[in-house]
């Protein structure tokens, strides 16, 4: 566009920098644009593993999602989802997703329930690394899907969405605590909190200087059965989720998890009340 | 320019360079260069250098200093005790110790992983110095390290160029006590179990009788629980028996009267444990309890909008398993 003998040329000079700075904005404009088309992308890409080229409808009449502004604390972010809709045996949510798009590991939750238990909230605990969005997609059994969304910030200061202590629970792995109501009485809807304690270390922190991945080690699976009947299945690693679960007669509520080593670990509750190993 | 003064001007030049050379002299004084101290640094005893942090939270206008950072010497030897928040702040942190000495920098001591006192470590290469921490130190940051740096880069931009990890190549079991030589100087170095973070490190000092807390005691700036809230109140206790004199706290000023300090963060802690015992005793959730929780603390502590809420928030997973 210009040779070297223009150069000499203040006008032409200062052209230059005329242009070079407008390239430079350009450049600037193109890179933000790329940024958000990169996040949009993130969940394209989730969407399409997920859900394939199925249609996602507005959920805002289906489910309900309470998350906070900013997460105080990068490993533990409480959320609660409401269902909407009075679940019946015919029109139930059968599986639930739970997706934070910029987390490495971006699909945090599926739950899964057979439609036998009516719930109206569900809540848990997840990390979130960065500035995201946050998504719950419900399937319901006729087939149609539902997404709401929400937006969070990431955490300030020098908080980490890793376990503060992994030798300590490490220590305690496996261990399960399901807290119920002081009083329960049958045909009531029990607010009860399942408690893993687990490292959960996902296996992709990585060592530069020796070159090696910290091991992975997680829970898998977290299966719920009262009398030997699924209450909710959830392929996931969160170590806390609080449920609505109803029961009509007396019986056992049953928790099953499963790592990623291989192990099981097993705890449950004769209701009503009395906890056991 | 100055070549051809005229004559008549030569009187004021002079008066001019007299006038320079006084205010020269007492910046100097000001900064204490005379006094052979980098500016931003103190010395706190004898061959104890500080830069005191500065009570806000991380940002590009303070650059990340927000810590306090600093170095001993000793007679053949320089040990590094934190590094700052960035490369940068690294490189700064070691001008200031080559314009006190040129003694080789032994040891950079990382007294628990937080980024503000980490991240400068890098700098030190050069040096070949050997990075001492808590045995779970090197673990903690490798679980860190890119939510750390992408962090930094975010708030810091550019200032952040060039950080990365050094990691600790000698690590210091729970409880066990080693000993630095600087020749005429032995520093006692300790690590302790699960309290501020999993991996915290005290330094004690027999020369000057300086005990170099770093995080495990915050000084007038809201403590942050990363580890383990009744693990802190054991250490509390357990440092309540110690005697030292001055203490220096990971941030706010070195104190003499360092018991008091160490009795408001229990008070502070307290307030946690309390608080959120009663709330998860009746079922109650995280969100009530950031609600409600030491409210009665807020005015004796900065920032603490910033952090009480996510104390709540580490504090309540922990306490919800007894």
């Amino acid at each position: 566009m210009t040779t070297v003998s223009n150069l000499k040329h203040n006008k032409v000079v200062r052209k230059v920098v005329q242009i070079s700075l407008l390239t430079f904005f350009l450049c600037t404009l193109m890179i933000t644009t790329l940024s958000a088309a990169e996040t949009d992308g993130r969940w394209h890409e989730i969407k399409t593993s997920l859900f394939g080229d199925r249609a996602i409808q507005n959920g805002e009449d289906v489910i309900g999602l309470e998350t906070p502004y900013r997460a105080l604390d990068a490993a533990v972010v409480p959320i609660s989802i409401e269902s909407k809709i009075t679940q019946t045996q015919d029109n139930y949510i059968k599986s639930l997703y739970l997706v934070i798009d910029n987390n490495p590991s971006p699909i945090a939750a599926i739950f899964h329930f057979p439609g036998k238990h009516n719930w109206q909230s569900l809540s848990t605990r997840v990390r979130v690394n960065a500035y995201t969005d946050l998504r719950v997609i419900a399937e319901i059994s006729d087939g149609n899907i539902y997404m709401v969304n929400n937006y969070v910030k990431a955490s300030g200061g020098c908080s980490a969405p890793s376990l503060k202590d992994p030798a300590a629970a490490a220590a305690h792995l496996g261990k399960i605590k399901l807290k119920l109501p002081m009083e329960s009485s049958l045909g009531n809807l029990l607010s009860t909190q399942l408690l893993i304690k687990h490292p959960n270390s996902s296996g992709l922190q990585f060592d530069q200087i020796s070159r090696q991945f910290i091991p992975a080690n997680f829970i898998r699976t977290i299966q719920v059965t009262f009398n030997d009947e699924v209450v909710f299945t959830a392929d996931s690693d969160i170590p806390s989720i609080h449920f609505g679960f109803k029961p009509e007669e007396e019986g056992v509520l049953k928790v099953e998890v499963k790592d990623s080593t291989g192990r099981t670990f097993n705890h449950s509750v004769d209701l009503p009340n009395q906890e056991k190993g | 320019m100055t070549k051809h003064r005229p004559r008549g001007d030569l009187n004021r030049w002079h008066t001019l360079r007299l006038r320079t050379l006084v205010v020269f002299i007492l910046l100097c004084l000001d900064t204490g260069i005379l006094q052979a101290q980098p500016s931003g640094f103190i010395e706190i005893a004898s061959g104890i250098y500080l830069r005191p942090g500065i009570q806000q939270n991380f940002s590009s206008h303070n650059r990340g200093h927000i810590a306090n950072i600093g170095f001993i010497v000793g007679q053949q030897a320089v040990a590094v005790i934190d590094t700052g928040s960035s490369y940068q702040e690294g490189l700064a942190l070691r001008r200031a110790i080559r314009e006190i000495t040129a003694l080789p920098i032994e040891y950079v001591i990382l007294t628990h992983m937080h980024p503000d006192h980490t991240l400068g470590a890098a700098a030190f290469d050069q040096d070949t110095p050997v990075y001492i921490g808590h045995a779970q130190l090197k673990d903690a940051l490798i679980r860190r390290q890119t939510y750390y740096l992408d962090r930094l880069e975010e708030v810091l931009g550019s200032t952040a160029e060039g950080t990365r990890l050094a990691l600790p190549s000698a690590g210091l079991e729970i409880d066990q006590e080693v000993k630095l030589e600087l020749c005429d100087r032995i520093l006692e170095l300790q690590a302790y179990p699960t309290a501020h973070t999993n991996n915290d490190l005290s330094v004690y000092d027999r020369n000057s009788g300086t005990l170099w807390l770093s995080d495990l005691l915050f000084v007038e700036r809201t403590p942050v629980v990363d580890g383990s809230l009744l693990g802190w109140l054991k250490v509390i206790d357990y440092l309540d028996q110690r005697e030292a004199i001055p203490v220096v706290p990971g941030h706010g000023p070195v104190v003499n009267e360092w018991k008091e300090a160490l009795a408001d963060q229990r008070r502070y802690l307290e307030a946690l444990l309390s608080g959120i015992r009663k709330i998860v005793r009746k079922n109650g959730t995280i969100e009530q309890a950031i609600e409600r929780v030491g409210q009665e603390e807020k005015d004796n502590w900065l920032l603490f909008d910033e952090y009480h809420g996510r104390n709540v928030t580490a504090s309540f997973v922990e306490l919800e398993w007894e």
